[in-house]
């Protein structure tokens, strides 16, 4: 019973997201890159590390349909293997800061008092620290890598998503249901798990989805200054980066890539978008 | 009032500390050693294991801590151990760049986003509309650094029009001030557009608008002014958060600015900058917030009560209207 009326509101969800046409594509096109990363092996028609110097720099032909970069690597096979590491970095990094976040703010706004205070101040704290520098300070220290990377964004994001959740759980606390719970006796841990959590949860799902396209912008800008992906492992930043060396000879390297980065940020904006309104429909005007 | 500044400004205290602490633990869980870093590969264990003793690097973490309050509020920010000079100098030299590219790129994606916004808004389920937030979300997905690759190959390589990395002339400031107000002019197009429309539904501007007021005065006179103060808001955590974002840009148009100045310091691990370097530029984001916030809690009485306590926190019902980081890079 109770399954089914999930099932519903997904359904209800998706029916009002699909009135959005714009979403619905930005939707696909997600759908589109989870899979190019995942099937890379089998869709890249090269290697994305075998160099060929006779190939250098070589201009768009029928085996190497965008041309090979200044190693003579074939640019198409790197951008299908660099959504691997975009990717990753963009969800990752999310799933930490989200769980991390979710935690936090639950206890902070379901509990209130010197709990909530500690941790609001916490937050006021590493808050106060601009974001981004945060993030390189943290993935230098740490060491370039793709996994440090990840974990830097995951850790420099935190308090966004957990001050949002507080702040919902704020209102869903003071509900009826909640009360009903609390009259029946449930356990604390019973009434964050199965009332707090899955009605709070809603605000923060806009957010997600967004802050995986922000976590992608900010990862591919870390490969780009040296911090995140280390060659020959492509990244699209870390390819920007590399074809910014012939920028002057060979603009096109430069460009796919960084088409690549707009294409899926531009994406998850637009689900994110999309989401807010089929969630609320009545913030819509 | 004074005693809303006066409670802004001690819990800037308990800020600071965390910061100094946060940094310290940063550097302390940073792998290889400055000492090691400082003499070379060529230097005996005796040398390194001398400078740490001299460094004061094996001393536990809260003394280090202690010491590092302690000079810092004496103004000593340490010294740098590449070049040898003093943090603090070498920081105040490259300030005027920092705040010259922050300032001048918040003021060019102010001058673009704020007449993009009430553009979208007058013409709301116009395709105007539509082409101006679809315009804007591209704007913000756009890397920046790519975006400055772009106008360095078109407008540098191409046209010749502009110096591409040389501040000492005016025109050098161009395309890092263009890269700078990309993303930013958008998200204050974005958060224009919100508030215009908010506004444009209130009785007031039926009100004026029975009264038969012009387009045009209406907007100006009545629902700009209002709609006016959370953009400022967005505009005041914009220019706080760009002294940290703007690190990119200096390092692509080779800028000799603070952010550079950090990034040098991390790729050296030389641990006094990268220590003074972020506190100094936290203090600088929050001192900015703070001042922004000083300056709405004088325009709007509801902010002032917030903390004063003549009115009792509700959860849930706070203004919070206080100046947030804005995320993004």
């Amino acid at each position: 019973m109770e399954k089914k009326r999930k099932q519903l509101r997904i359904f209800e969800i998706w029916r009002r997201l699909k009135k959005n046409r714009l979403a619905v594509v930005a939707f696909f096109i997600l759908i589109l890159l989870i899979l190019t990363a995942v099937f890379a092996p089998l869709l890249a028609p090269h290697s994305y590390s075998q160099q060929n110097a006779k190939l250098a720099n070589a201009p768009p032909s029928a085996r190497h349909p965008l041309g090979n970069d200044r190693l003579g690597r074939d640019i198409l096979s790197r951008l299908i293997y660099g959504a691997r590491q975009s990717l990753q970095m963009g969800i990752i990094a999310v799933a930490i800061a989200a769980t991390i976040g979710i935690a936090l703010g639950t206890v902070a706004g379901f509990y209130g008092g010197w709990v909530d205070n500690l941790s609001m101040r916490l937050l006021d704290i590493y808050q106060a620290i601009p974001m981004f520098l945060l993030c390189v300070s943290l993935a230098a220290v740490m060491g370039p890598s793709l996994h440090n990377a990840i974990i830097a964004l995951g850790i420099g994001i935190v308090p966004g998503y957990a001050r949002i959740m507080r702040a919902s759980v704020l209102t869903v606390r003071e509900k009826e249901y909640i009360e009903a719970a609390r009259a029946i006796n449930a356990s604390d841990a019973r009434i964050i798990l199965k009332h707090i959590v899955p009605n709070a949860i809603g605000p923060l799902i806009v957010q997600i989805t967004m802050g995986v396209g922000s976590c992608i912008l900010a990862g591919s800008a870390l490969s780009f200054i040296g911090l995140g992906v280390q060659p020959p492992v492509p990244e699209w930043g870390a390819m920007i980066s590399e074809a910014r060396k012939v920028m002057r000879e060979y603009p096109t390297h430069a460009l796919y890539p960084g088409l690549c980065v707009m294409i899926s940020v531009l994406a998850c904006n637009l689900l994110g978008d999309g989401l807010r309104d089929a969630l609320d429909p009545r913030l819509k005007n | 009032m004074a005693r809303y500044i006066a409670k802004r400004v001690l819990m800037l205290i308990p800020v600071m500390l965390g910061i100094s602490l946060v940094v310290l633990i940063l550097i302390d869980i940073t792998p290889g050693d400055p000492a090691r870093m400082v003499l070379g590969a060529q230097a005996t264990q005796e040398q390194v294991d001398e400078l740490r003793e001299e460094l004061g690097l094996n001393d536990p973490l809260p003394v280090r801590y202690g010491r590092f309050l302690w000079s810092v509020l004496h103004g000593d920010f340490g010294t740098s151990l590449l070049t040898k000079r003093p943090v603090a100098d070498e920081m105040l030299e490259r300030f005027p760049y920092t705040l010259m590219l922050v300032t001048l790129g918040t003021l060019l994606s102010v001058l673009i986003g704020i007449p993009i916004g009430i553009f979208a808004a007058v013409n709301q389920h116009s395709w105007k509309d539509n082409a101006a937030i679809f315009l804007s979300l591209i704007a913000v997905s756009m890397p920046n650094f790519w975006f400055a690759l772009l106008l360095i190959r078109f407008f540098g390589v191409r046209l010749r029009w502009l110096p591409i990395s040389r501040v000492a002339v005016w025109q050098g400031w161009i395309l890092p001030c263009a890269t700078m107000a990309l993303g930013l002019a958008a998200l204050i197009a974005r958060q224009m557009r919100s508030d215009m429309l908010e506004v444009l539904r209130q009785d007031y501007i039926t009100t004026a608008r029975a009264k038969g007021l012009a387009d045009g005065r209406l907007i100006y006179r009545h629902a700009l002014k209002n709609a006016m103060i959370p953009v400022i808001m967005v505009i005041g955590g914009i220019f706080g958060t760009s002294l940290g974002g703007s690190l990119i840009t200096e390092v692509i148009f080779s800028i000799p600015g603070l952010g550079q100045y950090i990034m040098t310091g991390l790729y050296n691990r030389d641990y006094p900058v990268i220590q003074s370097g972020i506190l100094i530029v936290s203090a600088l984001f929050a001192v900015i917030i703070l001042i922004v916030d000083v300056i709405f809690a004088l325009v709007d009485p509801r902010i002032r009560l917030q903390y004063t306590g003549k009115a009792k926190r509700k959860a849930g019902k706070q203004v919070g209207k206080e100046t947030q980081a804005i995320e993004n890079f």
